[in-house]
Parts: structure tokens; C-alpha cells; sequence
């Protein structure tokens, strides 16, 4: 059993280290043998304008599509978790909706209703569509949340006299806050991998995914995509790890007794 | 009592009233980002294409082209059958996994989780990228074989057929089959398997008739999550699938693109999306169905 886990892994990870392992090798050909160590990959990847500019652009969409998802999915959240409402089972599926109808789908639904309202395709397109899948993902997070830690402490703040908002505003927030950092986190790495959507949704000003698709054609290109994958990697592995540490943080019988 | 007076009563009084109201940005923006899209989607198969003008009378013309043109039935069938064994290859390799995190993990759980998901969280274009590196002409498999002198010629079977497409996705949706089936043995009742083996189940008849079938609703959900998304995926035929590896997302996607013709992709879609919402829908009420008679 163990040995089919640990074959299930290399399973799942050779694949993906192929590309920084590549990334070093002093060659254009992704082939073995490996020839000698270079960084040359890597200079070549900060010299390049397009790339910082699909880059900056990501980080802008990712950053905006973050706070907004978060926001929209805390809303969702605290309705749900905190009032007594009929039909929240379906509502709920309602909002789930975006990640069972496949990406292609949503993407040229997007697309049409862009093409009828003529609003130009661009950042602000995409980041509307990467909205509709952050959504999901932010109330998933902030539900578990928000049902980790008691109920009674908003009431408890609510009968003594503070209104609603000054109760959401010192006793909600600062109990939820891993959860709403967990959220951004991971509505900004959702944005900012996300390709399929941006593909159909991109006018002039591209993101990094639709960058990398663009530069795959070209094999001379290629050692320079595997740096920035790695790059990605690292970066993708540092910030869900941290998620997930946050997110785990006082959830927990700790919870209560840690305020 | 004045109007205004009166709607804030009511908004003290029912909680649902409340919720509703606290929930209205984010149910707004989801009506208007996927409702509204979807239904011109719908609106716009009816319609036709003439170069760049669109002709909004309605017509059911790319429906019949669907119909008539044996092309688009085989590829949509080629797809979901594509897809369904792709689920499965995806679950039955999942499964053991979620099995081991369950059960024999003690200490860690986390780290094997975590571990799980970070390969799951490099961009999905160069996850399915990679394989195109390994299964390539040139690629890692071919000139390691030859480098170690295994072969001479490099094997040209590899890539660009419906068997690297299937394995390059049940690579890159391997968590999202593992942790739905983790949760739902993890929530499995020890004290049910111990009392089978206190009765005299054997570890076989154990899994069988404990484990197995508790475990359902999470390889249920599994196999929608890692089905739904396959059928219309674009990016891994054209990667790796070659011109026998093609699905309807890439016909779709052309429909948009070289072909320029916007109704006939929308019917496409509308078709694709009212398939893989049946057989959903098959599929859980004959599942409910079985274990309900089971009970």
C-alpha cells in the first residue's frame, strides 16, 4: 500500500520537475543526456518585455479578482452559515454552478454576451470571467470558516449593544481573517493559472497563461517557458502551502479559548 | 406606518429576509456573469452567420447540421467516451491513494495532502505541457531510451493519440478525484468496520460491504469533478492528442476561431452541455437508486 502511494506520487511529480530540471540544462532540446548547468534560461526570462508585461498584467487581474471574490464570497458566506434562509441547498448549488460547467462553455458564453453588450475584449474581461470561478472557491473557504468558530460570540456582542456592522466589523472580521487571507490567496493562484477562460477573453492586453500558450509553438522558445514554469512552481508551491498553514490556524477546539 | 417603516420591520423580523438581502451582490453578479451568457449562448444557436453579420431570425439549422453531418455525432461520442474512461483510469488510480491517506496514514495526514495538491497547482497549461516533453519525438522517454541504447529509432507511438490524452488527464485532475474519495472515507464510522471483523468479515468482505459502498457519494462526486471538466477540455487535445486525439472542445473552440461561425459553435455547446447534463443526471439517480435498494 505504501509503495503503490509512493509510486502514485512519482507518478504526479516526475512529470511536473521535468521542467525546472530542464530549465538548467544548457541546451535548446528538451533531451537527454543533460548537457551542462546554465542559468542563461533564466536571464533570458527577466530580459523579455512581453513576458513582464503578461506578467504584470496577470498579477493586476489576479490581485483585483482576488478582493472581489473574497468580498462577494463573504457575503455568500455569513447568509449562509449565520441565517435561517429556505432554499439554500439549491442557492448554493446555484453559486457552485461555474465549476461543474466546463471552462470552454463558460468561456464562449462570456465571449457572446461580451460580443452583444460590443464591450472590447480585454483585462477587464477576463477578470470578470475569473470573478464567476473565484466565487465558488472563496465561499467554499470562508463557510468553513466562518462554521469553525461559535456562533454565540456575535450574539453575545449583539446583545450587549453594538449594531450589526460594528459586530461584523470587531467581531466577525477579526475571527474570520484566516480564512478571508486563505480565500485571496487562493482566488489570486485560481486567476492567475487559470487559461482557458482568458483564451476566449483576451483582446490585446494577454496574461501569463495565454503568453506561455503563444510562445509554446515556437521549439526555440521552449528552454525559456520551462524557467518560467519553474518559476511558477516555486512561487504556486510557496503561496498554497501558506494557505493552507493559515486556513488550519485555530480551527479547532483551540479556537475558542485562544481569544 | 409609512411604507419604508413597514419594509424594515419586515427586514428585522424574518431572518430570511436578512440572508436574502446580504446575499444579493453576490447572487447578482452570478445571474449576470453565468445566467444572462449562458441564455445568449442559447439564444445565439438558434441564429445563423452570414460572414460577419449575424441573422437573428430563428431557425434550427445548426441543430439539423448537427444531426446531419455523422462528423459531429462521432466526435461527441469520441469525447465522452474519451472522457468516461478517463474518469475511471482517474479513479481507480485515486482511490488506493485517498485509500492509504485514510486509513494507514497515522501521523502527516496533512503533509500527504499538501503533498498531493502542490503538483495539482503548477499551472494546468505546462502540467499537460510536461507530458508533451516526456512522450515526444524528442522527447524525455525517446532520447533516454536511446541515450542508454535501448533503441535506435525514436517511438513514434507515444504521443498524439487518444491514449496520451487519457493519461495526460488523469494526471492533471489526479486531486481533484483523490480528495473528494479521502474525505468521504475519512468520515467513514471505525467502530462499523470494527464490529465487521468482530462478526467475521474477512478484510475482502469488509471493503466490500463497509467500506465501499460508504465511500460512494465521495467517488460519485469524484467522477463528476474530473468528468464534467475533461469533455470540454481544448488544451490537452491539441497538445498531445494530435489529429486522432481531437474532442469537441477543439471543434467548438474552431467554430470561434478559423471557421468563424459563432451559431453553429453556440449549438455545439448547447448540445455538449444538455448531453453531459443527462448523463449526470442518469448517473446519479440510477447510483441513488442502487444503493437505496441495497439498504
Amino acid at each position: 500500500m505504501f509503495l503503490y502511494a509512493v509510486w502514485y506520487l512519482a507518478f504526479l511529480y516526475i512529470p511536473v520537475l521535468f521542467l525546472p530540471l530542464f530549465s538548467f540544462n544548457d541546451s535548446i532540446y528538451v533531451t537527454f543526456p543533460l548537457k551542462g548547468f546554465t542559468l542563461a534560461w533564466y536571464g533570458d526570462m527577466m530580459d523579455n518585455p512581453a513576458l513582464l508585461r503578461a506578467l504584470e498584467n496577470s498579477v493586476k487581474v489576479g490581485l483585483t479578482v482576488a478582493l472581489l471574490s473574497t468580498f462577494l464570497g463573504l457575503f455568500a458566506a455569513k447568509a449562509m452559515t449565520r441565517y435561517y434562509m429556505p432554499g439554500k441547498g439549491p442557492l448554493t448549488s446555484f453559486i457552485m454552478l461555474p465549476l461543474v460547467v466546463p471552462g470552454i462553455i463558460l468561456g464562449i458564453a462570456l465571449l457572446v454576451i461580451t460580443n452583444l453588450l460590443g464591450l472590447p475584449l480585454s483585462l477587464f474581461t477576463i477578470g470578470l470571467a475569473h470573478t464567476l470561478i473565484g466565487v465558488p472557491f472563496a465561499m467554499l473557504v470562508l463557510m468553513s470558516r466562518l462554521e469553525g468558530f461559535d456562533k454565540s460570540l456575535e450574539e453575545a456582542s449583539l446583545d450587549l449593544g453594538e449594531g450589526a456592522f460594528q459586530t461584523f466589523w470587531r467581531v466577525t472580521l477579526p475571527l474570520a481573517w484566516p480564512g478571508i487571507l486563505a480565500s485571496v490567496l487562493l482566488t489570486f493562484t485560481i486567476s492567475f493559472d487559470e487559461f482557458i477562460l482568458a483564451f476566449f477573453l483576451a483582446g490585446n492586453e494577454v496574461t501569463l497563461p495565454i503568453y506561455i500558450w503563444s510562445q509554446l509553438r515556437f521549439p526555440n522558445r521552449l528552454p525559456m517557458v520551462l524557467s518560467l514554469g519553474a518559476c511558477i512552481l516555486v512561487f504556486s508551491f510557496f503561496i498554497v502551502t501558506f494557505a493552507e498553514v493559515v486556513r488550519r490556524r485555530g480551527v479547532g477546539p483551540q479556537s475558542g479559548a485562544a481569544i | 406606518m409609512s411604507p419604508g417603516f413597514r419594509a424594515r420591520a419586515l427586514f428585522l423580523k424574518h431572518e430570511w429576509v436578512r440572508g436574502y438581502t446580504l446575499m444579493t451582490p453576490t447572487l447578482l453578479c452570478m445571474i449576470c456573469l453565468m445566467c444572462l451568457p449562458l441564455f445568449m449562448l442559447f439564444s445565439y444557436s438558434f441564429w445563423t452567420q452570414n460572414y460577419l453579420d449575424i441573422d437573428k431570425t430563428f431557425t434550427l439549422a445548426n441543430y439539423e447540421a448537427f444531426f446531419q453531418k455523422p462528423i459531429y455525432i462521432a466526435l461527441m461520442m469520441k469525447s465522452i467516451r474519451m472522457s468516461l474512461f478517463c474518469t475511471f483510469i482517474t479513479l481507480l488510480l485515486a482511490y488506493p491513494m485517498a485509500y492509504f491517506i485514510a486509513f494507514k496514514v497515522t501521523k502527516n495526514k496533512l503533509v500527504w495532502l499538501i503533498l498531493i495538491t502542490v503538483p495539482f497547482w503548477t499551472s494546468y497549461l505546462l502540467r499537460v505541457f510536461a507530458w508533451k516533453v516526456i512522450l515526444g519525438f524528442n522527447g524525455v522517454i525517446n532520447s533516454g531510451l536511446i541515450s542508454m541504447g535501448i533503441i535506435d529509432e525514436p517511438l513514434q507511438f507515444l504521443l498524439y493519440n487518444p491514449t496520451a490524452v487519457v493519461l495526460t488527464l488523469a494526471h492533471a485532475w489526479a486531486a481533484f478525484a483523490i480528495l473528494p474519495i479521502y474525505v468521504s472515507l475519512e468520515k467513514i464510522d471505525r467502530s462499523l468496520l470494527e464490529a465487521a471483523t468482530d462478526l467475521g468479515d474477512t478484510p475482502t468482505e469488509r471493503f466490500w460491504r463497509i467500506t465501499w459502498p460508504l465511500s460512494l457519494p465521495g467517488v460519485i462526486a469524484a467522477g463528476l469533478l474530473v468528468f464534467i471538466p475533461t469533455v470540454g477540455d481544448y488544451v490537452t487535445p491539441r497538445l498531445v492528442g494530435g489529429t486522432t486525439g481531437i474532442m469537441i472542445g477543439n471543434i467548438i473552440q474552431s467554430q470561434f476561431g478559423k471557421a468563424n461561425n459563432w451559431p453553429m459553435g453556440a449549438a455545439l455547446s448547447v448540445i455538449s452541455m444538455m448531453l453531459i447534463a443527462l448523463l449526470v443526471v442518469t448517473f446519479i439517480v440510477s447510483t441513488t437508486r442502487a444503493r437505496a435498494k441495497s439498504s
